[in-house]
């Protein structure tokens, strides 16, 4: 009890005294996380749509590699990523390596297949509701895809605030390729590794609740959105 | 689409302004940064050269597998054999003696294996396997982990060959180890500098220190830009030089924690 | 609508099997343009099964099914069906008809228009702007068989259009689909609502176990049915008619 009173404290400390060195931290885990969690959306929920409602050969297959990427190793992500982007690696050249860019890529990979599968198994739910009414009304794969994911709008939110709390949460990726550089590539998750490893427990412990009000007002502000949409009827 | 410009804007947002910014990138050791040396030498640095320094903090053979793979400009750190290894593999230019600092044997103040006060550090190690105390190893490669070993090995003994228990390699950096070793109460082998910084000390003391065998050199380095031609090699050659000017010593000798100098400038040509 | 037609459609020797299950069987026929046809059966006759296999949403394990008029692109853009509980798209109303008019590529402005066109037919127009999945029952099928109307099929099938509904609702989608086959669509529909059968078929085929064994006139089936098991049917063991 007097650890976590203590890292109680700290982490009220470090929110009531909050230098800028505190937000920038926060401010690029916050920057880094949505814009991995925006891109996988974009590729994850149309991919997902997809798998659900097209037969291809191998299907089954694709669906099991993608249930099982959920619990792809974050440490393995960033290590395939540093190796694509190392100046050795065939990325390179683009100089990407220790930049925030590495680490929206390593967390773009990481969640990927959690909003492509959760998002498939959704589609793939409201498909057996809606596969006759569209058909009859003349949508095509694709056009049924963009109507259902229009159509589950709410439920996918959920799988992407999973890839977001999963990107949001993870080190082992952003250490491996962003390095943990003071002021470049810190977050928050690095910086707790880091105060743990300095043996400041209290100070890690206190920014992890920093970490988790921060995933815990993203959630709120997702749900405050959805249910004024629900309110209008949407 | 909307949304591409979207995720454009927020890759642009995300990534610094970079292309602009003097900088280099510079692989280090975990004790340099967790001990705080860093954040005391490196503006410095930025103020009188405007290049700002980024620093990956990484186990010494990590760091010069970074070095190697061409993704860091400059190296600092601390495995003499190594470095000499990796400077005749080419891959290293540059290369110079920068500072020491020392590791001491730490240890529950109950100290079981009876080695507080004995200086001489393998009369030490070998009480610690007499006794078979626990004893926690980095066991990452790294350069402390490399010096440890030498230090058992001159002691005639290499418990992690005969897969003793009592000795635990963690595979971890100096300050997770040091966790560890806190929270078994266990011998442990630190540099000063992470010890001095560290705060979970729990019942952890200095037992053994002062052997002179117990001297850790650090070094400097450039990534050979011949093999790896982005390599900022004026201002990666700013820093080395900076560093073991008499400016760069004086700068590592005031810094001090608790009254304790931390690292020991000792800079001088290499070589030839 | 072009001057070809998708009709007449043929059905020769269909026959559909499930889980090794014979669902219908040898069903032969021939649906002209203009008389409403309407399909009767007890439950588990197949009449949804044949709607299904007749508007392409299934296909027959057995015969043939074609559409031998001269309409040389797909059949499937002048057909609609109208289902039994009708999903309804979370979007509002207006949306909902517009939506196949954006699948076969009419513009935005034109599809809204129609839209709310159709609206006014079917007596939602006020509503135009609700949340479809918050309509009434009756209203989600006034509003399904806008979003079919408003395609401008040449056939349109209902499955059990007014299952669920009470008997204003029902009056209402009643008075839509004859308004529907009115303006010359082909409508074919089941029921079991032997009431609605009379108010709205000209013709009636009479489904047993999965065969077609009747099929005549309204007038005739209802006075002199020619099979024992359709007079049965008509007798009927039906306590709501």
């Amino acid at each position: 009890m007097g650890d976590l009173g203590q890292a109680g404290s700290a982490a009220i400390q470090l929110i009531l005294g909050a230098d800028v060195r505190l937000w920038s931290i926060v401010a690029l885990s916050l920057k880094v996380s949505l814009a991995a969690t925006v891109i996988a959306a974009a590729i994850g929920l149309p991919l997902g749509a997809l798998v659900a409602l097209k037969d291809f050969p191998g299907r089954n297959l694709a669906i099991v590699v993608l249930n099982a990427c959920m619990g792809l190793p974050p440490v393995v992500v960033g290590l395939v990523v540093y190796l694509l982007l190392s100046r050795a690696g065939p990325l390179g050249p683009l100089g990407l390596l220790f930049t925030p860019g590495a680490m929206i890529v390593a967390q773009t990979l990481l969640i990927l297949p959690i909003i492509a599968a959760v998002s498939r198994q959704i589609v793939a739910d409201a498909w057996g509701e809606y596969r006759e009414q569209l058909t009859s009304l003349g949508a095509g794969s694709v056009q049924a895809a963009a109507t259902l994911l229009y159509d589950c709008r709410f439920s996918l939110m959920t799988a992407i605030l999973a890839g977001f709390g999963r990107a949001a949460a993870e080190v082992g990726a952003v250490l491996v390729v962003g390095g943990n550089i003071d002021g470049v590539t810190r977050v928050m998750t690095t910086s707790i590794a880091l105060e743990t490893s300095k043996g400041d427990l209290p100070q890690a412990l206190g920014l992890g609740f920093v970490l988790m009000a921060i995933v815990l007002a993203v959630n709120a502000a997702a749900l405050a959105l959805r249910n004024a949409a629900a309110r209008q009827g949407a | 689409m909307g949304l591409m410009r979207v995720i454009v804007a927020l890759m642009l947002l995300a990534l610094p302004a970079a292309a602009q910014e003097k900088f280099i990138t510079l692989a280090s050791t975990t004790s340099t940064e967790q001990s705080g040396l860093f954040g005391h030498l490196l503006p410095l640095f930025t103020e009188k050269t405007g290049i700002q320094v980024r620093v990956v903090a990484l186990g010494t053979g990590q760091a010069l597998a970074v070095g190697q793979r061409g993704d860091a400009d400059a190296l600092l750190v601390h495995d003499p054999d190594a470095e000499k290894a990796f400077v005749a593999a080419g891959h290293g230019i540059e290369h110079r003696q920068v500072m020491y600092n020392d590791f001491v044997v730490i240890g529950p103040a109950a100290d079981p294996a009876g080695i507080a006060g004995i200086k001489d550090v393998g009369e030490a190690l070998k009480r610690i396997a007499a006794k078979e105390a626990p004893f926690v190893s980095r066991g990452d490669n790294s350069g402390t982990h490399a010096a440890e070993k030498r230090l058992w090995r001159q002691a005639g003994l290499q418990p992690w060959a005969d897969k003793k228990p009592w000795y635990r390699e963690t595979g971890s950096g100096m300050g997770p180890a040091l966790n560890t070793a806190s929270g078994m109460d266990a011998y442990i082998m630190s540099d000063r500098g992470t010890w001095l910084a560290f705060k979970n000390r729990a019942s952890l003391k200095i037992l053994s220190e002062g052997d002179v065998k117990l001297f850790n050199q650090y070094g400097v380095m450039l990534t050979n830009p011949q093999r790896h031609p982005h390599v900022k090699r004026d201002f990666g050659m700013a820093f080395v030089s900076w560093i073991t000017s008499a400016e760069g010593q004086q700068a590592i000798a005031s810094y001090r924690i608790e009254g304790e100098s931390l690292f020991f400038p000792n800079a001088k040509r290499e070589g030839s | 609508m072009s001057a070809e037609s998708i009709l007449p459609l043929e059905l020769a020797e269909v026959g559909f099997s499930a889980g090794g299950n014979r669902i219908l069987d040898g069903i032969t026929a021939r649906f002209e343009k203009g008389p409403v046809s309407v399909i009767l059966g007890a439950n588990g006759a197949g009449k949804s099964v044949l709607l299904r296999l007749c508007h392409g949403l299934l296909a027959p394990t057995q015969g043939r099914i074609a559409w031998d008029g001269g309409f040389g692109g797909d059949p499937r853009r002048r057909q609609a069906m109208v289902f039994q509980r009708p999903v309804m798209l979370r979007r509002s109303a207006l949306a909902n008809v517009a939506y196949g008019l954006a699948i076969a590529g009419v513009g935005r402005g034109e599809r809204l228009a129609s839209g709310r066109q159709m609206l006014e037919r079917v007596g939602l127009l006020a509503l135009a702007e609700r949340p479809a999945r918050l309509l009434s029952g009756g209203e989600q099928q006034r509003l399904a068989l806008a979003r079919a109307w408003v395609m401008k099929p040449e056939v349109l099938f209902l499955d059990e259009p007014t299952a669920n509904l009470d008997p204003s609702a029902t009056r209402a989608v009643e008075a839509i689909v004859a308004a529907i086959a009115g303006e010359g669509t082909k409508v074919i529909m089941t029921t079991h609502d032997l009431g609605q059968a009379r108010r709205l078929a000209d013709e009636i085929l009479f489904l047993h176990r999965g065969r077609l064994i009747e099929r005549a006139p309204k007038a005739i089936f209802f006075t002199q049915p020619h099979t024992p098991e359709a007079g049965a049917f008509l007798r009927g063991d039906l306590p709501w008619d």
